[in-house]
């Protein structure tokens, strides 16, 4: 059976988008080394191209390049090892008498494997997040390093340390068992919510980069709750989709913050609330409610209220008290304040952030700042509500943020001023 | 794979301590024998009878002390055979002074000549290689 080279060329590119990172994720697991697995999937690629025209496209294309690959790569090995003798064959090679079968039957998990590697919590949590971006989303070093504004051969450095510590430390390709599953899912989590938060928080700076973080976010939260069924992956993922619906609501035309009290809520996106809360009625399913349960709990009250003043803040209250039970922070006391001076009154939740700006931790904290003075310039005394502006200003790096605050602080001392003069 | 688990703790309990090993470390080293995986361990002398040496252009320079003044100091290490990073950590979250020092688990390079000493080799044979 003779293809056009054409034919081929765009069945090897469909191959390539579709399955490349399954196939790559497999010849880590088979041959135990990134880089290997990485020349050994582009030389198989190739190989495609090569004998697809005469030898016609397989009936199983990921298979036939998982194999090919990884005959590739076994003599990537042992080539390497014939020049640099300390490349111990045997510890790079892969199980060899097990059947090819066997081999394949395996696949289904790799993507999972290779994120509990990537997210291993003996790596650092800038390292786990640089090698997954790199290793599980496909992003390059540059990608990586514009959307963390980082130097690409900081993010580079990262990720050859990480896959060397890897490799020499002998962290496994493995699905980790049961005693070990909650520890090692934490750290996947954590890993895919701070992806997931960069590219939200700072969505203002390079917006489409950044868009594309959290959709990569959201794309392994809903494949890591697949995988493992586990309640928190539910509860994440619908964290993550309830927060992007908000996303084009966030921020006005020409780049300036809209809280979620001012958004037109008819910019939400109502296909991404519904799996959102889809998501959340499987993770209440599962039971063990968590920390990000109880987030996308909260965010859901918000993602069902036709305005500020129709939301359930009671609902929110007491939310915020389940998750300061679950996991005392003093940003949750924050965010549980500002529930309170909506629910009660303002006077009732600056009580609530004096006493968190006493207990100490906050002190430096841009949006403990920014509430109070939002509270004061609410309850009229806009001297007090304008030292808090500046305060916050001095505090916040992120130029729309500063803006924002700006504005207000203007407004505050123009109402200032006019008393005085009154 | 062999792993070195360093045991560090702050020097005022190694020294509370007085001779008897932490509670526990036999326990621990009695199950590891049991399961394969002990290859050796020993618990240090506080810091006070540390000599620190090095020889630059040929000569002894002798500090009175160990080289890092840190708060946490090495106190004793156990050295397991594992078959990676996860069964290390497990085998490092059951020594006792996990719970109050900290256990920096390093692997050993493989070298075959720096392979440690295992009970099936003769002393006078681990000395002749090295």
């Amino acid at each position: 059976m003779n293809l056009s080279p054409d034919a081929v060329r765009q069945e090897v590119e469909r191959v390539y988008r579709a399955e490349s990172r399954v196939i790559l994720a497999s010849l880590i697991r088979l041959l135990g080394d990134f880089d290997v697995a990485e020349e050994a999937s582009q030389e198989a690629f190739a190989c495609a191209l090569e004998k697809w025209p005469a030898e016609g496209i397989p009936r199983n294309p990921r298979a036939w390049l998982i194999s090919v690959g990884r005959f590739r790569g076994l003599d990537v090995v042992r080539r390497a090892s014939r020049i640099d003798s300390s490349l111990d064959l045997h510890t790079l090679s892969a199980p060899g008498e097990e059947s090819f079968d066997a081999v394949l039957d395996a696949v289904p998990d790799d993507d999972l494997r290779l994120i509990f590697t990537c997210c291993h919590p003996a790596l650092s949590l800038d390292a786990r997040v640089a090698l997954t971006l790199r290793e599980v989303c496909g992003l390059s070093t540059e990608e990586i390093s514009r959307a963390f504004l980082s130097n690409p051969v900081t993010i580079a450095q990262r990720i050859v340390r990480a896959k060397t510590k890897i490799r020499q430390a002998g962290i496994r390709f493995e699905v980790p068992d049961n005693s070990e599953l909650p520890e090692r899912l934490d750290s996947v989590l954590q890993v895919i919510y701070l992806v997931f938060n960069e590219g939200y928080s700072a969505s203002f700076g390079d917006s489409l980069t950044r868009s594309d973080l959290s959709a990569e976010a959201i794309r392994l939260g809903e494949l890591i709750s697949d995988l493992t069924k586990d309640s928190e992956a539910f509860g994440l993922t619908a964290l993550m989709l309830l927060q992007e619906s908000r996303r084009h609501a966030r921020s006005s035309v020409n780049g300036d913050i809209v809280t979620l009290e001012y958004q037109d809520r008819s910019l939400w996106d109502g296909q991404m609330i519904r799996r959102g809360r889809e998501y959340l009625s499987r993770a209440y399913e599962l039971g063990d409610i968590g920390i990000y349960t109880l987030q996308a709990a909260i965010a859901e009250v918000h993602a069902g209220a036709a305005s500020s003043e129709a939301t359930d803040w009671n609902r929110i209250v007491s939310l915020y008290d389940l998750l300061l039970s679950v996991n005392p922070s003093p940003v949750i006391e924050l965010n549980r304040g500002v529930a309170v001076a909506m629910a009660q009154g303002f006077e009732e939740g600056l009580a609530i952030l004096d006493a968190i700006l006493a207990a100490g931790s906050l002190q430096d904290y841009a949006p403990l700042h920014s509430a109070r003075a939002d509270f004061f310039r609410r309850l009229g005394r806009f001297s007090e509500a304008a030292e808090c502006y500046r305060r916050a200003i001095d505090l916040t790096r992120q130029e729309p943020e500063q803006r924002f605050l700006t504005g207000r602080l203007e407004a505050c001392t123009s109402v200032c001023v006019e008393d005085f003069e009154n | 794979m062999t792993y070195m688990l360093l045991v560090y703790l702050e020097e005022c309990r190694m020294v509370g301590m007085g001779d008897a090993a932490p509670k526990g470390c036999d326990g621990l080293a009695e199950r590891l024998m049991d399961s394969g995986n002990y290859v050796s361990g020993g618990i240090l002398q506080p810091t006070l009878t540390a000599t620190t040496l090095r020889v630059r252009e040929g000569q002894r320079m002798i500090t009175d002390g160990p080289f890092a003044e840190t708060r946490e100091q090495l106190a004793g290490f156990l050295l397991v055979e594992a078959e990676d990073l996860d069964v290390a950590m497990s085998i490092a979250a059951e020594h006792p002074v996990a719970q109050f020092g900290s256990i920096e688990i390093r692997p050993l390079r493989e070298v075959p000549l720096l392979k440690p000493m295992t009970h099936d080799h003769s002393e006078g044979d681990s000395v002749a290689k090295a």
